[in-house]
């Protein structure tokens, strides 16, 4: 039975693993490579890696580091920062990652998203939504690492990104993100409402309960982890780790499945 | 020695790198006389159908594919959209697929509850005993990313099956041609259980 995918999210700053608060304050992980060779042996579902200061600093993605990285990976990987074209999308797949994380780039251009699709498939295009609560209750899209304002409401952008061809949409609460206080399940329900593709809720896991909380009330069709798989506890020291086979199978994050003569009725 | 077929389609990164990890000699070739010496084949692709059989059949491997699949001889592994190129051809396009399986593939049916494409990680059930599936001394899980899924004609041509909603074959055989919906290549242990087992042919 298909199970909703629990993907750790990697935070790389200057070629080292960190893991942002509310995508600022940021405590030192420890090296990509190793860790992505322990998220190996744990077997994780998925893994995704964004460089977060790529956009900041307006530069395109650190090949080398990524070619370490694909070479350790034996899981489908995710990378966003910095990719502003095909020609660097490329470069990507070509190292043997399966998906682009497209974030800044497709608000300066929401073509880009066509172009990847186009080239590679919508299976290989994520849009990054990073998502900021504003005083009247508002959900506004954020670019380069929060820093700067969209004008795009989140639901609204959701559906333009799948109409262009993003094939999944990374969705966070920037509010959430590193709180451990439970994830924003009032977003990542309006936007997995809006859309048809995947939405993988990240931002605010702290406990299996929350993860199971965006699958089964959210609709979130993956969740993706930062402090739960790189520390021990909350407010404890640096620890990777993953849940194992039988505590993701004890999750319960099975879609129910409806079966061929249910499907062979609606014919 | 494995030739990974490169038609300008499909992650062929990834697919070296296990088999690097696993210690299975590979090339990543474009060159027909090279796969004219083939002693193992894969075919990977990602993609849409018509645009990954366009290239093939552009590219001037084709015709030496087919002749190493007629003589029989040459173990060929189709991953993903590779496998159901291996077909006689599938609803996404109009462009004829290899047909060196009978099958065709469909699209899923859309459905509320089960979003399209099929992606993550399902387990797969032998359908009858290959040797591409020995060595699994647990159930096998694999990673999927597919909007379209394949029926065999023939259930002796099944290897093994999945279920999403619906019940497909997500491992075909016929002889020496392989394929599997899935991605060995980033399915950890088990997927380096099936390539190991492919390369041990």
């Amino acid at each position: 039975m298909l199970r909703s995918r629990l993907i750790p999210c990697l935070q790389i700053r200057k070629g080292s693993l960190v893991k942002t608060r509310q995508f600022g304050e940021f405590s030192y992980i420890g090296d990509p490579a190793n860790t992505c060779r322990i998220f190996n042996e744990c077997e994780v579902d998925e893994l995704a890696v964004v460089d977060i200061y790529a956009s900041v600093e307006g530069r395109g993605p650190n090949f080398d580091l990524l070619n370490e990285l694909a070479e350790e990976c034996f899981m489908p990987v995710a990378y966003g920062g910095g990719v502003t074209n095909v020609g660097q999308a490329e470069k990507v797949l070509r190292l043997g990652m399966e998906k682009i994380i497209v974030g800044t780039a497709g608000y300066v251009n929401p073509e880009l998203f066509a172009e990847i699709a186009k080239s590679f498939g919508t299976q290989c295009v994520i849009a990054a939504i990073d998502v900021k609560s504003g005083f009247s209750g508002s959900k506004s899209c954020r670019s380069h690492s929060g820093r700067k304002s969209t004008g795009q409401h989140a639901v609204e952008w959701a559906r333009r990104v799948e109409g262009l061809g993003a094939g999944e949409i990374l969705l966070t609460s920037i509010d959430q993100e590193g709180t451990w206080e439970g994830f924003d399940i009032e977003l990542i329900r309006s936007v997995s409402d809006a859309v048809s593709i995947p939405v993988i809720a990240h931002g605010g896991a702290g406990t299996h309960d929350d993860i199971r909380e965006a699958v089964n009330e959210g609709g979130a069709s993956a969740v993706a982890l930062g402090n739960m798989v790189v520390f021990q506890k909350k407010d404890m020291g640096v620890l990777v780790n993953f849940p194992s086979e039988a505590e993701r199978e004890a999750m319960g994050l099975h879609p129910a499945l409806v079966t061929d003569s249910e499907i062979a009725g609606q014919r | 020695m494995i030739t990974i077929l490169d038609y300008g389609v499909g992650n062929l990164g990834s697919i070296h790198n296990m088999l690097r990890r696993i210690g299975i000699e590979a090339e990543i070739s474009g060159d027909p006389q090279q796969l004219a010496s083939a002693e193992k084949i894969i075919l990977p692709g990602v993609g849409a159908f018509d645009h990954a059989m366009q290239r093939l059949n552009d590219s001037g491997l084709r015709e030496a594919l087919d002749k190493k699949v007629a003589d029989g001889k040459t173990p060929l592994l189709g991953i993903c959209l590779g496998m159901q190129m291996l077909t006689n051809g599938s609803e996404e396009g109009k462009l004829a697929g290899l047909g060196y399986i009978d099958a065709q593939a469909r699209k899923f049916p859309a459905r509320s509850n089960l979003k399209v494409p099929h992606m993550g990680w399902n387990v797969a059930m032998p359908s009858r005993p290959s040797p591409l599936t020995k060595k699994f001394d647990t159930e096998m899980r694999f990673y999927f990313v597919h909007s379209f899924f394949v029926k065999v004609e023939n259930q002796e041509n099944s290897m093994l099956k999945c279920n999403y909603g619906i019940e497909f074959d997500a491992g075909i055989q016929d002889c020496n041609i392989y394929g599997v919906q899935f991605h060995p290549e980033k399915s950890h242990r088990f997927g380096m259980t099936l390539l190991s087992n492919f390369g041990a042919l």
